[in-house]
């Protein structure tokens, strides 16, 4: 990033464009809220068993990240888990 | 052989029916013989657009419920002999009509022409499945802004699991001022954001204010969306045509730039 990259502030057409990416991944994956919800829930569940987890703090979400061959764009799951601490083997 | 087009875009006010009406006219012009049916049933607007408001006698639901034979509820256009329209019914409702009844009327009309026209109302409900029952391929009208895109990307995926044979899409309502300052998303943004093929793009051009006004469709005539909606005819026959500059004597000061180009 060049130091007058600072100053640039991002064209509104790149902001439209950013966004709406983002939706049309959410909106195509076709995941419902209580899908999320359920997922979010699972997934604790098998974390659970091997660590503390702060259950407040976590963030699951589908985003989009760049695929592989480095042409467009794919689905992504990203999730953020903050770990409590780890349970020590018995 | 006929093709049944159906003109579609989920959001409202993109300019499905000022497309399909320009399609209309433009393939009219080509010599070719056209049927355009408003499928907007509660709220037609087509006819109003084409200047034929006037001429209405019978509508589609009169013909589809058999009160009417097909040439009485077709009426011609006041300027082009081979150009038809099958306008809407205003007092009934979507739902006095079904996907399968649409089907049939338009395999019906089939033999009689060389492009059906289909103009779908908004929304994903009955109407949009009225107006994409017969269709053999679809044109996605969307603008270059977010509510615009996302209906036109729910609406390319209900086309898809439709099996829709061909579907097409439409940037309208471009802004080329606001384009180069960043405003406005480009025809190349919407384009790799839906990855659907692009058929046509459309300035956003107030003479198409003024076409509407006189109720004549300016496809084919000398303005930058006039040659638009003329190329969007010629691609859809198959032709290849080379995208418009949209940037030329867009508004007034494009104008005045281009006076002072020429000297």
């Amino acid at each position: 990033m060049g130091i007058f990259d600072v100053f640039k502030k991002k064209s509104s057409a790149g902001v439209a464009k950013d966004r709406l990416k983002l939706l049309l991944v959410s909106d195509r994956s076709d995941c419902s809220p209580e899908t999320m919800e359920n997922l979010k829930n699972d997934i604790i569940k098998v974390i659970a068993k091997y660590m503390e987890i702060d259950t407040k703090n976590l963030d699951i979400q589908i985003t989009q990240t760049e695929s592989d061959n480095g042409k467009g764009y794919v689905p992504a799951l990203v999730a953020s888990i903050p770990i409590k601490e780890m349970k020590h083997g018995k | 052989m006929c093709e049944v087009i159906v003109v579609t875009s989920g959001k409202g006010g993109v300019g499905k029916t000022t497309t399909a009406a320009n399609l209309g006219v433009g393939f009219a012009k080509l010599n070719k013989k056209v049927l355009m049916i408003d499928t907007d049933i509660g709220l037609r607007n087509l006819d109003v657009v084409m200047g034929l408001e006037n001429r209405i006698v019978y509508n589609l639901v009169d013909l589809i419920e058999g009160n009417c034979r097909a040439n009485a509820a077709i009426i011609k256009d006041k300027k082009y002999s081979n150009l038809f329209l099958l306008p809407s019914a205003q007092t009934r409702d979507k739902t006095s009509v079904t996907p399968d009844q649409m089907k049939k009327l338009v395999d019906d009309l089939r033999p009689d022409y060389d492009y059906i026209i289909l103009d779908c109302p908004a929304g994903i409900e009955t109407g949009f499945k009225n107006a994409i029952a017969g269709a053999d391929r679809a044109l996605v009208v969307t603008n270059p802004e977010l509510s615009a895109i996302r209906d036109a990307d729910r609406i390319i995926g209900l086309l898809e699991a439709d099996s829709m044979g061909k579907i097409d899409l439409i940037v309208n309502k471009i802004r080329m001022d606001m384009v180069k300052k960043g405003d406005m998303m480009s025809v190349e943004d919407v384009v790799e954001v839906l990855s659907v093929n692009l058929i046509g793009a459309v300035p956003d051009d107030e003479n198409i204010v003024i076409a509407t006004n006189n109720g004549a469709p300016l496809a084919g005539s000398d303005t930058l969306s006039g040659r638009a909606y003329m190329n969007i005819c010629h691609r859809i026959m198959g032709e290849e045509v080379p995208f418009l500059d949209l940037s030329e004597s867009n508004g007034l000061f494009g104008k005045i730039g281009k006076l002072f180009k020429k000297n």
